[in-house]
């Protein structure tokens, strides 16, 4: 498989100046974050509320939520669109357990089992009938928001109990929320997953060679199931979370959520060709989306204008990154 | 190893183009003889022709990514840029209702390009992989029609008799806009064939490689199906706007998903290289069917998007399986050519 | 004696630093076939690369037909009428053979492509190549023998008057290697100038007028092949006698170690057996396409096979998936480096842990300090040339990264080495510091299973010389009854 590249014969001269170092992406995020930060402090003098701050939070807790696996998936060399799909269809399953008359445990549980199960299905799309991820998960995506239009057709579904409302809704210590202490702890969990386990290192392997991996005995296919699995079931969890806030089911829940997820990942420097990025990135990336859209709901930006900020925000940080020749990030998809 | 390289080996290119194009076809057709057996009223006139009205666009569209695809990219934000160069003309439309129709369609045309050499621009010349290009453009371009718009509807009062009735002229009893859809379909059948920049769209895709060795500018081929892609989502934007008389936000929202899909089962190969436009407009006939015969066949409009979804499912995975593992032949091979 | 049609002098070309040309000269007769001779590396392709427009020299000229050119693109170097015949097939499978050869020119009518006449001409053209090849067919459908001629009908359809062709025979069997030569020869009678690269010095001597030799990047050595001797061209290509080359170790070879018996896999291969014994290389030799690679895919695991046992130390193995061919004791450098040896966008550390990572960990969390350990042991063992552990693979020339590759297998203790081409495209010296790795590791009790499509390594190396032809096993030479002649005739349809 020789490529028509040149081969260097001698050991190419290393260039790493130690500003580069400094002009990691993480680092760039971070003074990204800063500067937003500063700036929506400037145009609002109730944003350094606590209780401001908390109600920011909400605008990004729950698909960061989704975008800790999907950094993973991303980072294996896949990627999974289905996921605002996923949670509408936990959604709708919920709705209707709890229309059942039964409880919040089981309720909760339904919609993290269903939300698993849409995964492997995708993984099983994937590994075992090797159909191209983006291409599966089309296909899934119209399914999955099918089967809760096909379940609740336009209604809304809202016999959840009181204290479902927990989830979404409830505060651990004073202003600080339930949804903000879980993404806390998972993204500490993804990151010690990622950065200091073997299965994270393998996770980086598989996305930067998925062949040479296979070769020193990783088994690719599974690594990819577990992943797609693991996607979907945070999906459903996320979807119990959004549910909760909201307080009731339509099928059109979470509409698009999939492209928003998969913006913060790029956005924090999770290389689309996979095997490479942080979870520091993607939770840096989580925050300023949730900043930025913030302040611009601070200004009375209406949502939608968001969706040019968000998009034009992937654009530029790619296309800088780009002109600034940060490695990892090639042609091809 | 070799094995994993060779696996994107199409049933079709494996026993020459056609079958894969038969195949379909005649599923296609036994899916129309089977709904309108069932159900006669299927083929009353009217159904037909909305019938045709609704898969004119998706088969555009489809065409148009189709030579994104080919290149080995992918464009998401088709259905984005319709909405938003819809828009744009429907509110010059209201604007200048009397300047005419010339206007609006050369709008909508050069707009679309635009839109989709933006896209392909940084695809060539900053190696931004296509998929986050147009993950960005598909939101910017969404949010952009809110700002022209100002969040308002233009509806069909708005709008000049004109800028209405266009697409609904019977032609031989077709709507002009069948015919437009028609007509850019083998528009691009031709380009594809005959022209030398098409057929490089398929060696750019094939093997970059050996297009490189052949003197074959990939990134500028990229940039080219792009701009092709944006010129007919443009177009499609008037179309769309125009057939349902009201120009909003939403505008064929999340269309892009089906427009791919109809590109895949019409056996263009999501990994470049391999496709054609009479599987793509077959892939568009397929879903225009189905999402037309359900109502028809008297299941519930909530359940349209399961069974599309899965029908979607279903025909990539067969198409898949179509492709899987074609497997080393050394034995046979040898042996036959000893 | 005619004028050169073709003349390069002092061409040079770097690469990010690294010289790949110095002051390269050549020198092409019409009507005349000139062998281009160098080990890997020696800057061949780079030259054809910059004679195709694929590269530009950053110094020295270029003169065709009396006039000095410049060849700024692939396709200039067609209007110029270079054309190449490239050894991997650089062609667009999905599309028909037409097609591929009129790929640059597509004939026109009123600027639209004209099918009928491009398959016209491709009739015309294939009919005294290879009449059963249809100019309709999608390429993916001929054998690596048809796809050369394919080209060599693109050669020709530019009217070329420079036709290079890059180790053409390397996939043929013997047969379509004369069939190939036929052709040369009347490419020679019409007047065009052939580059001819090639390893085989049989061939060299059967078909070329003259020679270049290239080493280390510079031109070492030109002139008339009937001039000069096959040792001397040797000599001249790798500055060294043969014995320096391969250092072939005396091992005492011990009892059996390893045993594959009727080993078979769907089209691929059949009923294959051999044996190892520990200290022993076993050379592994055929065409390109023989089933060598498949077979030892299929031992380590990559695939599933229909048949067969694999034993080691006299005990069964079971081995569903690579990670079950490591736990047992298999280690795997496979054929193309770059794509499954190592991953290229990982650093040296990481690269040789990946496969010992279970071992190095505790409860699952890497150990950093471990692996780094393990890294520094085998870099300085395996006298690998880097600035650090921290380099990235990419950075290395490739003789070090397969250093890197043999030091991650070497990290997980394996009783039975598998090494798929093991030097290729890796320079002499590269060569030898890995043939001293191998004779190191045998005498520590491995056995060592080498498969090679170069003569000289199968020869130079092994102990014995398994060969296979299609799929099975054709022969298996002692160190001693192995020559040239043999294992070719053993290989070859002959």
């Amino acid at each position: 498989m020789s490529s028509v590249l040149p081969v260097a014969t001698e050991t190419a001269p290393r260039r790493n100046p130690a500003w580069r170092k400094l002009l990691r992406w993480e680092v760039l995020l971070a003074l990204v974050v800063l500067a937003d930060f500063l700036f929506n402090a400037r145009i609002s003098k109730y944003f350094l509320d606590p209780w401001t701050l908390s109600d920011a939070s909400f605008n990004f807790t729950e698909r960061a939520i989704v975008a800790l696996p999907m950094a993973l998936l991303i980072i294996a060399g896949e990627i999974d669109i289905s996921v605002g799909s996923t949670m509408a269809l936990c959604s709708v399953v919920m709705g209707e357990v709890a229309a059942a008359g039964h409880g919040t445990p089981l309720v909760v549980l339904t919609g993290i089992v269903i939300g698993f199960l849409a995964g492997c299905f995708n993984a099983v799309l994937v590994t075992f009938f090797r159909v191209p991820s983006i291409v599966a998960t089309i296909g899934t995506l119209s399914l999955y928001r099918g089967i809760a239009y096909a379940i609740v057709g336009d209604g809304v579904l809202k016999a959840y109990k009181p204290n479902f409302a927990y989830f979404g809704q409830g505060y651990v210590v004073g202003p600080i929320s339930f949804e903000l202490v879980l993404f806390g702890g998972l993204a500490i969990l993804f990151a010690v997953l990622l950065h200091g386990t073997i299965i994270g290192r393998r996770i980086f392997a598989i996305g930067a060679n998925p062949i040479a991996s296979r070769v020193a005995g990783i088994r690719v296919d599974q690594y990819k199931f577990w992943i797609f699995a693991t996607l979907g079931l945070f999906a459903g969890l996320a979807s119990v979370l959004l549910t909760s806030r909201l307080g009731s089911t339509r099928p059109s829940i979470a509409m698009g959520w999939e492209l928003d997820i998969i913006t913060m990942v790029i956005l924090g420097g999770i290389s689309i060709d996979g095997g490479q990025g942080s979870i520091m990135g993607v939770v840096l990336a989580a925050l300023l989306i949730g900043l930025v859209t913030f302040g611009l709901s601070l200004l009375n930006v209406p949502g939608i204008v968001l969706s040019i900020v968000t998009g034009g925000l992937l654009i530029a940080v790619v296309a800088l990154s780009s002109v600034l020749g940060y490695s990892g990030r090639r042609r091809s998809r | 190893m070799r094995e994993t390289h060779s696996a994107r080996v199409g049933l079709g290119t494996r026993i020459g183009r056609l079958p894969h194009v038969v195949g379909l076809g005649l599923l296609t057709l036994l899916l129309l003889a089977a709904v309108s057996f069932a159900f006669p009223p299927f083929l009353e006139v009217d159904n037909v022709k909305s019938l045709l009205d609704d898969t004119a666009l998706l088969i555009m569209l489809a065409v148009g990514e189709m030579f994104v695809l080919l290149t080995r990219s992918v464009d998401l934000s088709v259905a984005a840029n319709a909405a938003l160069t819809g828009m744009v003309v429907a509110l010059f439309n209201a604007a200048h209702p009397g300047a005419g129709m010339l206007p609006v369609i050369v709008i909508a045309i050069v707009m679309g390009a635009v839109l989709g050499a933006f896209n392909g621009i940084l695809v060539w010349k900053l190696r931004i992989p296509s998929i986050v290009v147009t993950l960005g453009t598909l939101s910017a371009y969404r949010g952009l029609v809110y700002i022209v718009s100002g969040g308002a509807w233009v509806n069909s009062g708005q709008m000049s008799p004109m800028f209405l009735g266009l697409v609904r002229v019977p032609i031989l009893g077709v709507s002009v806009l069948s015919w437009i859809g028609f007509l850019v379909a083998v528009a691009a059948f031709l380009f594809l064939r005959f022209s030398v920049s098409g057929r490089n769209l398929y060696a750019a895709g094939n093997n970059p490689n050996a297009a490189a060795y052949a003197g074959i500018d990939v990134g500028r081929m990229q940039f080219l199906a792009f701009v092709l892609s944006g010129a007919i989502a443009g177009l499609a934007g008037y179309l769309w706007v125009a057939r349902f008389a009201v120009a909003y936000t939403d505008v064929a929202s999340g269309f892009e998903l089906q427009v791919i899909a109809a590109c895949v089962i019409g056996g263009v190969s999501i990994t470049g290289g391999v496709g054609g436009v009479v599987g793509v407009v077959l892939g568009g006939l397929f879903l225009g069917i189905i999402k037309n015969a359900l109502p028809v066949v008297g299941i519930s409009p909530f359940w349209q998007m399961a069974v599309s979804g899965l029908v979607i499912t279903v025909a990539v995975v067969l198409n898949a399986g179509a492709r899987r593992h074609e497997g080393r032949r050394i034995l046979e091979e040898s042996e036959a050519g000893a | 004696m005619t004028a050169p049609i073709l003349t390069m002098t002092g061409v040079t070309k770097h690469f990010a630093g690294v010289r790949a040309l110095v002051k390269g000269e050549l020198t092409l007769y019409p009507g005349e076939v000139t062998a281009l001779i160098g080990e890997n590396g020696a800057g061949k392709s780079t030259l054809v690369k910059i004679l195709t427009g694929v590269h530009h020299a950053d110094e020295g000229s270029i003169t065709l037909g009396g006039e000095v050119v410049r060849i700024p693109s692939a396709d200039a170097a067609n209007r110029l009428g270079i054309s190449a015949i490239h050894q991997e097939a650089v062609v667009f499978d999905d599309l028909s053979v037409a097609e591929n050869i009129f790929i640059t020119e597509r004939p026109r009518r009123h600027g639209m492509v004209d099918w009928a006449e491009m398959r016209r001409q491709t009739s015309k053209l294939l009919a005294e190549l290879d009449p059963r090849i249809d100019p309709a067919m999608p390429m993916r459908q001929l054998s690596v023998a048809q796809k050369h001629l394919v080209q060599i009908a693109r050669a020709l359809s530019h009217e070329a008057r420079v036709v290079i062709m890059d180790e053409p025979t390397a996939a043929l069997s013997h047969r379509e290697v004369a069939e190939l030569f036929t052709i040369v020869h009347r490419l020679k009678a019409e007047g065009r100038a052939i580059l001819f690269i090639s390893h085989k010095f049989d061939e060299v001597f059967e078909i070329a007028d003259r020679y270049a030799v290239f080493r280390d990047g510079a031109a070492v050595g030109q002139g008339l092949v009937s001039d000069v001797g096959r040792d001397e061209l040797i000599t001249l290509m790798v500055g060294r006698s043969v014995d320096q080359v391969f250092p072939k170790a005396v091992v005492p070879i011990g009892e059996e170690l390893f045993r594959v018996e009727g080993l078979s896999r769907g089209r691929e291969f059949a009923d294959v057996s051999f044996g190892l014994r520990r200290g022993e290389i076993l050379g592994v030799y055929g065409l390109v396409g023989a089933g060598r690679s498949e077979v030892m895919q299929t031992i380590f695991g990559l695939n599933r096979a229909d048949a067969g046992t694999v034993t080691l130390e006299g005990r069964k193995l079971v081995i569903r998936s690579p990670e079950d061919a490591i736990d047992q004791g298999l280690g795997f450098v496979p054929e193309d480096r770059q794509i499954s040896g190592g991953i290229l966008r990982f650093s040296i550390n990481d690269n040789i842990a990946l496969p010992s990572l279970s071992r190095l960990a505790g409860f699952g969390f890497t150990r950093r300090g471990e692996e780094r350990k393990l890294a520094d042991e085998y870099v300085s063992q395996l006298q690998i040339k880097t600035s650090g552990i921290a380099q990235r693979l990419e950075e290395l020339s490739g003789g070090n990264q397969q250093k890197v590759v043999i030091a991650k297998w070497l990290a997980t203790h394996p009783r039975v080495l598998i090494m798929d081409e093991p030097t290729k495209g890796i320079d002499v010296g590269a060569k030898t510091a890995v043939y001293r790795l191998m004779g190191e590791m045998v005498a520590q009790g491995l056995g060592i299973i080498m498969v090679t499509s170069e003569l000289p390594e199968a020869l130079g190396m092994a102990d014995r010389v398994l060969v296979m032809r299609r799929g099975r096993v054709a022969a298996l030479f002692d160190r001693v009854e192995a020559t040239a002649e043999a294992i070719v005739r053993a290989a070859t349809d002959a």
